[in-house]
């Protein structure tokens, strides 16, 4: 058996030798239908000229990743993607600011993050303006009323009614991307699992394939099948969170606080299992945190005990007259919106589009216990309250099943992990695809011959997201902005890096 | 109706009673160091630790800079190196953060008078994230649920900096939020105070060599509280919150 969601290639299998032919591959890929799994771009520093390379992974008709790479020297544009394909548009934009490279006649060529150059300017951030004497603008944040990350909310309405919003974002940038390359490859879990802190099992387990591909060394069946565990775990207390936050943005107290304290009940869990409430430790190269019998019996117990209440309280605001009046209908995005913006996760599933990387691309613990994907029909904030219940049943399904194998706690609990000096294949590119609590997260780590690790490319699922967001504003009103927001609940700093 | 009332029999009594006496099962919390001698010329704990938090040969560990994650504890050769779940962590003086075997804890927090009289029974909070994770964001947001419920003491987070009594600051700060770190501190009105949230917040974390990072509102205003962790546990924020205001269990 084989992960399908990881894949090493030795770079010289794809190297295309001019821009033209990257961009014409791209295009009859995406012309096929295949998914765009992640286009980035870094720029060569090793060569005299001004060069870029860029890279793209796509999802073929097979369900395989397959991935393009391309030196460009001398080119300073290309073709844009996004006038034909929107689903590269953030893409896009992301290579234009990492590596000046310009996609000519990108609808919308702005700044993802204010990276480099750009940093500390977010004042110079150039809105779209709608025209007419009664429109108005609201600008929100970046600080916002609750605890939570900062982003600017630019509406642009006529009356109550949003016309656009547009989302800017940045505020949260770290240049994480520049920290991994600066350290040792096997030592990077803790600066990963500060990625994205509440996708730290995600994040890590992605890291770790990634790595362990490229090291050649594999983890047993049932140190992976842990991982697994670890990110559904994470998944659960991720959907709790936000159903949590959908109760409370309507004012419906007992969801707020039922939900509160059953995130509570799996997150020490958690803990007791990683020594960390968000999953921190679960995962490290080469090992995973040993599972007794004893948290086992505590998982299960927990678990258990958790969804008979996690029904009641699922079963109160589906009924709910006043939870169905707020979240029907609104914040709608079209199952085409979503397949054309390339939406990915719970958002895109809650608009119809079965796309599910534990489905599609699974790794082997989803292999050997297939897990079942949900999708919605309705595309507005009931579906996404919705799918988030879904999937948790479906998970604690799934770990209750897991759990009863005794094997699991036999196996696997002497790894020593990786070596810090482990050494990597040269001259290759590994991607791997984890689907977290908000959609795939995708590593890439490229090598080179002589200086290891060259480029970190990380894409937190929100980057493709985040416009999905704006455009279930559209039409509505600027007070369902709250739980439009609360419905997708998305990643700042996943976005930002 | 009798939905209504079946959630709220399943929902019980969740609240602990006493904070201080919460015990969080399993937390990778204080890092212990046993009396024992390191190898000679060792820095295996250096060398895995990714914030540089470690001090040798005499080792200590900066909790400010610690991010919990318990690399070091296996590559020890010596076993120096444990974790207790004792997650009261917090101090108000930044070099009151270290430990190492001959100073085991962290300087117990000193009650101010000052504060205890004018916050003691009423302490509004703004939260700002400058680079966060949303690790401590979601911790910070925890301490108001029903579990640690902190607002029966009268601690409460704020929406509007206007209403603050003090900046509760999460994150490395990001160069692209000073601008609005600084409006917000501004925004809050004479006196105030600021409380560092998680390693991040208190020495930059693991994103302290960062050039993207700036650190200056730190260093200018000094946080009448630090509350280590990565993230910060909600025990470790309210406990040091309740130290500081002499605020009684």
């Amino acid at each position: 058996m084989i992960s399908r969601a990881t894949k090493v290639w030795p770079l010289d299998q794809l190297k295309l030798k001019h821009l033209n032919q990257f961009v014409q591959s791209c295009r009859q890929r995406l012309s096929a239908g295949n998914h765009l799994v992640t286009l980035f771009g870094r720029q060569e520093k090793s060569n005299r000229m001004w060069g870029v390379v860029v890279t793209a992974v796509f999802q073929d008709e097979r369900g395989e990743l397959q991935a393009l790479h391309c030196l460009t020297e001398g080119d300073k544009s290309y073709p844009a993607l996004t006038p034909d394909f929107p689903a590269a548009h953030i893409f896009e934009r992301e290579i234009w600011e990492q590596t000046g490279l310009v996609p000519e006649g990108h609808p919308w060529l702005k700044p993802v993050r204010f990276e480099g150059k750009r940093q500390g300017q977010m004042a110079e951030y150039p809105f779209f303006s709608v025209q007419g004497q009664e429109i108005h603008e609201v600008g929100v944040g970046p600080i916002h009323a609750g605890v939570i990350e900062p982003g600017h909310f630019r509406f642009m309405c006529l009356g109550e009614q949003v016309h656009h919003l547009e989302i800017q974002l940045g505020y949260q940038h770290r240049g994480v991307e520049h920290l991994l390359l600066r350290r040792n490859p096997m030592l990077l879990a803790p600066v990963i699992e500060s990625t994205c802190g509440d996708s730290a099992v995600a994040y890590a387990w992605g890291y770790c394939a990634a790595i362990e591909a490229l090291a050649g060394h594999g983890v047993a069946p049932e140190s992976d099948l842990r991982r697994a565990i670890g990110l559904e775990l994470e998944r659960i207390a991720i959907h709790v969170a936000t159903l949590n936050g959908l109760a409370t943005d309507i004012a419906f107290l007992q969801g707020g606080g039922t939900y509160g304290r059953l995130r509570t009940a799996i997150i020490n869990a958690v803990q007791r299992v990683s020594g960390n409430r968000f999953g921190r430790g679960w995962i490290r190269p080469g090992k995973t945190k040993p599972i007794t019998d004893a948290l086992r019996a505590d998982l299960i117990q927990t678990l258990t005990a958790f969804a008979r209440d996690f029904d009641e309280v699922n079963r109160l605001m589906l009924n709910s007259h006043s939870v169905k009046a707020r979240f029907k209908g609104v914040g709608v995005v079209s199952r085409q919106a979503a397949d054309d913006l390339g939406l990915v996760g719970v958002a895109a599933r809650a608009s119809g589009r079965a796309i599910d990387a534990r489905v599609g691309l699974p790794g082997i613990p989803y292999q050997r216990f297939p897990i079942a994907s949900t999708v919605q029909e309705t595309g507005d904030c009931w579906a996404r309250m919705k799918q988030r219940m879904q999937e948790v049943d479906t998970s604690v399904a799934w770990l209750l099943n897991v759990l009863k194998d005794e094997k699991l706690t036999a196996a696997g609990t002497e790894e020593v992990g990786l070596a810090a000096g482990a050494a990597l294949k040269p001259d290759s590119l590994a991607v791997s695809v984890v689907e977290g609590p908000r959609g795939p997260v995708v590593q890439a780590i490229e090598t080179s011959l002589a200086e290891g690790i060259v480029h970190y490319k990380i894409q937190d699922p929100s980057l493709s997201n985040w416009f999905g967001l704006a455009m279930a504003l559209r039409d509505n009103e600027i007070s369902d902005f709250p739980i439009c927001n609360k419905s997708f609940d998305l990643s700042y700093c996943g976005n930002d890096l | 109706m009798i939905k209504s009332l079946r959630v709220r029999k399943s929902q019980g009594s969740q609240y602990i009673p006493v904070l201080r006496e919460a015990v969080p099962a399993g937390f990778r919390a204080k890092p212990v160091i046993a009396p024992a001698d390191c190898l000679p010329a060792c820095t295996a704990c250096q060398a895995v630790c990714p914030s540089g938090a470690i001090a040798l040969p005499a080792m200590q560990i900066d909790l400010g800079r610690c991010v919990l994650c318990g690399d070091c504890e296996p590559v020890c050769p010596a076993g120096k190196i444990s974790f207790s779940n004792d997650f009261r962590l917090a101090s108000t003086q930044r070099n009151g953060l270290f430990v190492s075997a001959e100073h085991p804890d962290i300087d117990p927090i000193a009650v101010s008078e000052a504060l205890h009289k004018r916050y003691g029974r009423s302490m509004k909070l703004r939260s700002v994230s400058a680079g966060g994770c949303n690790g401590c964001e979601m911790e910070i947001n925890a301490m108001s649920n029903v579990n640690f419920d902190f607002g029966r003491y009268g601690i409460d987070m704020v929406a509007s900096p206007r209403h603050a009594d003090g900046l509760v600051l999460s994150g490395p700060i990001s160069r692209n939020m000073v601008s609005a770190l600084h409006s917000c501190w501004q925004a809050i009105p004479d006196p105030k105070i600021v409380i560092a949230v998680g390693a991040c917040a208190i020495s930059g974390g693991v994103f302290a060599e960062c050039d993207e990072i700036d650190r200056t509102f730190i260093e200018s205003f000094k946080p009448s509280l630090y509350v280590p962790g990565c993230p910060a546990h909600p025990l470790s924020i309210i406990a040091g919150i309740m130290d500081l205001l002499g605020i009684a269990d």
